[in-house]
């Protein structure tokens, strides 16, 4: 491969695209690494919210359906 | 926690990689016994440095480890040493590309620097796997302490084993007597150190909070109740996977 390079410029040329190479591949790494946070803040999110909806659910089946009192229609 | 650094090392690092490119290209002269070969120290030069100041930096954190026995310096160590290693894996690479434009071959075995860097950096290479076979977390950072101060140790040793050497073929860039570069080379070169040091500190930055945003969203998962968060075995500190790391 080195024997088609023009001259050694094409070293110089290789040497930073290695390092841009790394740098970019660490990038996508933390792309990956910053969605799977990402992800796990939504699962949160749905943790949050059922909770919420059971507490709020929760109060209304231990209250029995009554009727209410005479008083309490007019207030 | 990062925010405002992490913000300023976000602006700072690509303008001063550009800079130093830059200069690199434009500003350093070409070099007359080697040609313009001679332009990829700017590179490999910063990223080797950086690389073993990483390994010593990594020590250094395993010693405030072992002596406060804060979790925090164990990470800081773990991630130091973790960026070291790809920062030397593009040394090694760009190093290699530059053995072959000046001296024709990929890799000379007779050179100390060279053969001294890759032993640094495969002693290095064992810290992942070794804190990887510990589960117990603390034992696993305590071990990883021991193990990042002594391999650390042998940075300077290794500079100092190097330069006493009597016969190298390897330049010297960093001298006392002067390292045959022009004053517009120094300045292309210390703009690569200062550029290389900056993108080193950048990614560490991101590395660490990346960690302690997990780490938190986890112990707060498992403070709201939820079972489904695994905590396998891992090389990474996980000091902070627990409940109490969320408040």
């Amino acid at each position: 491969m080195t024997e088609t390079l023009p001259d050694k410029g094409g070293y110089v040329v290789a040497a930073y695209l290695v390092f841009l190479l790394v740098l970019l591949v660490y990038i996508g790494i933390m792309a990956l690494r910053i969605s799977r946070l990402e992800r796990e803040l939504v699962k949160m999110h749905e943790i949050v919210d059922a909770q919420r909806e059971d507490r709020a659910a929760a109060p209304a089946a231990a209250t029995p359906v009554v009727a209410p009192e005479p008083s309490e229609v007019g207030s | 926690m990062y925010g405002t650094r992490l913000r300023l090392l976000s602006i700072a690092t690509p303008v001063a990689l550009i800079g130093a490119f830059l200069l690199a290209a434009f500003y350093a002269p070409m070099a007359a016994n080697e040609g313009i070969s001679q332009k990829i120290i700017y590179v490999h030069v910063p990223l080797a440095i950086v690389t073993l100041c990483g390994f010593v930096f990594g020590a250094i954190m395993a010693i405030k480890h072992l002596r406060t026995r804060d979790p925090r310096y164990d990470l800081k160590s773990y991630v130091a040493i973790h960026m070291s290693l790809i920062f030397g894996t593009a040394a090694l690479i760009t190093g290699m590309i530059w053995a072959k434009a000046a001296w024709g071959v990929w890799w000379e075995w007779r050179e100390a620097t060279l053969v001294s860097f890759l032993i640094v950096f495969l002693l290095f290479c064992t810290y992942q796997p070794m804190r990887f076979s510990i589960e117990d977390p603390d034992r696993q950072a305590r071990y990883a302490s021991v193990f990042a101060i002594t391999a650390g140790a042998f940075v300077p040793v290794n500079f100092l084993a190097v330069r006493l050497a009597d016969a190298y073929i390897h330049p010297r860039v960093l001298t006392t007597s002067g390292s045959g570069l022009t004053p517009e080379m120094n300045v292309a070169f210390l703009a690569g150190i200062i550029a290389v040091a900056l993108l080193f500190t950048l990614l560490w930055q991101f590395e660490l909070t990346n960690k302690n945003t997990r780490f938190k969203l986890r112990a707060l998962r498992r403070k709201l109740g939820d079972d489904e968060v695994a905590y396998g075995r891992s090389a990474a500190p996980r000091h902070f996977d627990a409940p109490e790391a969320a408040t």
